[in-house]
């Protein structure tokens, strides 16, 4: 698989060489910035080379959606990001969108039509069971998963949000893994305590962390790997097995990474 | 004798339907002072929501025991009410079960059938008496939910003991009744023994007529009156939700529950900011952002908190509870009522109008400690049988904290700086933003990057 040459190539250079990609991926803050979660865009765009997608990225034309601005209140500050945004996309005449990030696909899919940015929009969970039910993604073997058990974590702005229950578990089924659920799950699923905006501030005086609520919550599956599909769980979900001192036996990643993993990319 | 409980009875009819009529108009009342929001589009979609919801109790069999016990109070209530027409026209003309005579044999298999469901009624609200008294529920226990403390404690148990009064009473005036039929007592014509009641039948052996007829008398007016005064008080109490979860499911959100309603009156501003529009001269820049009382809300908002009873599914969902938090959704809406009811008292003290008092449901209600510890994870929206939205009221109350008092904690104020010099929430130089690409075209053959 290492034969490949990845690339990845801008919506600038597309235009440039007068080329339309399917997709426009849409990496978001985390995935742009975030050292954990830079890992999960790079398995992602691996992934869409290896299947040969025509993809393209903003690059540095892409700016934050406004999520955390308009949920702690400011919505002067998310429409100013949201309009540069949708001029942006329309300037590239932008159709479809597939993110990694549940709070930039809830925003870009259901709030930007409010500001005239209509959009095709896809989580990376919904695109990768596409690629995967199309064949475009073949997972062949299924050794590297075997035996192993994975717990989906729910994340609020997939699931309860957007109602998008089944297709990372989908995408989970796909690796031949066990699949175990938390008692809280789907519609009932505990939120990691990110949303919000409690992302970027201390949590309100309170019993207990809502990461650690639902860290244990995980660990009681007996999962070895918690599977999330989204950045501010990722960093949730992490740093509650910290605390609980167990990243030697039991890890966090999202499903690209897993995808990613049973390809040997 | 006859001719002077008529009257008590239509004396006393028509003063319930006047403090109802009266209730009611207050309440609509101060439902429309809330802002303006259509929701009657798509007909058909809210009213299969409103069948499935409200009519179908859909969302209470998510516990199947709760859910059956709940209906079959629910059942009773609305069932029963057929009963309680031939007992208020009893009352009006002075007869004695009236149907009896023109419903010949089904009578006494339809009065069975209500009895079948009195008695599921006096059961489920036992059993629910128990869960709140003795086994003591945690979501409804004051000494974990300040919220509860006093009369929605209170308010909460009243109503069962309530139902609980009113099934016996039916119960034990049919039987009454029907001992009556078998002394051949001239007002009492022969229905036969009904299927419940036959079995209390035994209680009244031995009794005089007289004493039978006082009892089914005293048991007829205690029910009766009970209904009346149930009525009214429901007006007053949580039980509203028997009248608003149809209303209220009919007109709930049809978006997607992760959408934020858009703002207008800001977008305006922002097109100018960004020269996508030039100055309009009558662009009218709004009083106040966001929602600091409850006249800010929408009318929707409003018939959600009227519409709460209390359960508090919200609130042992929401995760900033659960984990000791200030915030409880059950309590945002419980003060929106409180405020509300309050507002409404005002308005009747003077004269139809609203007189500034000084206070909003933003400080005097609600804490800002409260609002803040909410992750937006929609659990209480799921969570609610009658469709209540918490959290459309917190984020509004967010807005008016955040733009109108300038006031949110210092961490998302540099979050808002960075995103307004780095279009990004943390402070990480925009240009910097494609370097993660190189990492994947590094680990390809052919370096291909196009990162800067």
């Amino acid at each position: 698989m290492s034969e490949i040459a990845y690339r990845v190539p801008t919506m600038a250079e597309m235009a440039a060489n007068n080329e339309t990609p399917e997709v426009l991926f849409w990496v978001g803050c985390a995935g742009s910035f975030d050292d954990r979660y830079k890992k999960v865009t790079v398995a992602f765009v691996k992934i869409l080379n290896s299947a040969g997608v025509k993809f393209a990225v903003l690059g540095t034309e892409e700016s934050c959606t406004g999520d955390p601005a308009r949920r702690a209140g400011n919505e002067f500050t998310f429409q100013m990001l949201a309009m540069s945004n949708i001029q942006v996309l329309d300037m590239y005449n932008v159709k479809k969108i597939v993110t990694a990030c549940p709070h930039c696909f809830n925003t870009l899919k259901n709030e930007y039509p409010a500001l005239g940015g209509n959009y095709e929009v896809l989580h990376h969970s919904e695109y990768l069971q596409q690629l995967i039910d199309a064949g475009r993604v073949r997972l062949q073997g299924g050794e590297v998963f075997k035996g192993k058990k994975i717990t989906f974590h729910d994340s609020c702005y997939l699931g309860r949000a957007n109602d998008v229950y089944e297709a990372p578990r989908h995408v989970l089924e796909a690796l031949d893994a066990d699949l175990v659920e938390m008692k809280r799950c789907r519609t009932k699923g505990l939120c990691c305590g990110a949303g919000g905006g409690q992302m970027f501030k201390e949590p309100e005086p309170g019993r207990k962390d809502v990461n650690i609520e639902r860290i244990e919550e995980a660990l009681q599956t007996g999962a070895d790997t918690i599977a999330v599909a989204c950045p501010f769980c990722m960093v949730m979900m992490t740093d509650g097995i910290k605390n609980k001192e167990k990243e030697q036996s039991v890890k966090v990643y999202d499903l690209a990474e897993l995808i990613a993993q049973a390809k040997g990319l | 004798m006859q001719i002077l409980q008529q009257i008590i009875f239509i004396a006393a009819l028509g003063m319930v339907s006047w403090l109802i009529y009266q209730r009611v108009g207050i309440i609509g009342k101060t439902i429309r002072l809330g802002k303006d929001e259509n929701r009657t589009d798509q007909p058909a979609r809210r009213l299969s929501i409103m069948m499935r919801v409200a009519f179908g109790q859909k969302k209470m069999f998510d516990r199947p025991l709760i859910g059956f016990l709940h209906f079959a109070v629910y059942a009773g209530f609305i069932l029963i009410n057929i009963e309680i027409l031939e007992i208020v026209l009893d009352g009006i003309l002075g007869t004695h079960r009236i149907f009896a005579g023109p419903l010949g044999a089904f009578y006494s298999i339809l009065i069975g059938f209500f009895e079948l469901l009195a008695l599921g009624v006096l059961i489920a609200c036992s059993i629910f008496l128990i869960r709140r008294s003795i086994l003591k529920v945690e979501r409804f226990q004051p000494s974990r939910h300040r919220e509860m403390t006093g009369w929605p404690q209170l308010d909460g148990k009243l109503i069962l003991v309530f139902e609980i009064v009113l099934m016996i009473a039916i119960l034990s005036m049919n039987a009454a009744d029907s001992a009556l039929q078998d002394l051949g007592s001239e007002h009492y014509p022969v229905a036969g023994d009904f299927l419940i009641s036959q079995f209390l039948k035994p209680l009244f052996a031995g009794w005089s007529e007289g004493a039978l007829i006082a009892y089914e008398r005293i048991a007829w007016w205690v029910h009766i009156l009970g209904i009346f005064v149930f009525a009214v008080y429901l007006t007053y109490s949580k039980h509203l939700h028997i009248a608003l979860a149809f209303p209220n499911t009919y007109f709930s959100r049809l978006e997607p529950k992760g959408e934020m309603k858009n703002m207008p009156e800001i977008t305006q501003e922002v097109k100018i900011m960004l020269g996508l529009e030039t100055q309009a001269g009558d662009a009218a820049v709004p009083e106040r952002f966001g929602a600091k009382d409850v006249a800010d809300l929408t009318w929707k908002n409003l018939m959600d908190a009227y519409s709460c009873t209390e359960c508090g599914r919200c609130t042992s969902a929401c995760p900033a509870n659960i984990t000791g938090k200030k915030l409880s959704p059950r309590k945002i809406m419980m003060d929106t009522r409180d405020r509300l009811e309050e507002v409404g008292r005002n308005i009747l003290a003077n004269k139809g109008q609203f007189v500034d008092d000084n206070k909003s449901l933003l400080g005097d209600y609600i804490q800002e400690e409260e609002l803040l510890a909410c992750t937006t994870c929609n659990a209480c929206v799921q969570e609610c049988p009658v469709l209540i939205n918490p959290l459309d009221i917190i984020l509004q109350l967010r807005r008016h904290k955040v733009m109108d008092e300038a006031q949110a904690p210092g961490s998302w104020n540099m979050m808002f700086q960075n995103l307004d010099t780095n279009q990004a929430p943390w402070k990480f130089s925009p240009g910097d933003r494609f370097n993660w690409a190189s990492a994947v075209t590094d680990s390809g053959r052919e370096d291909n990057s196009t990162a800067s």
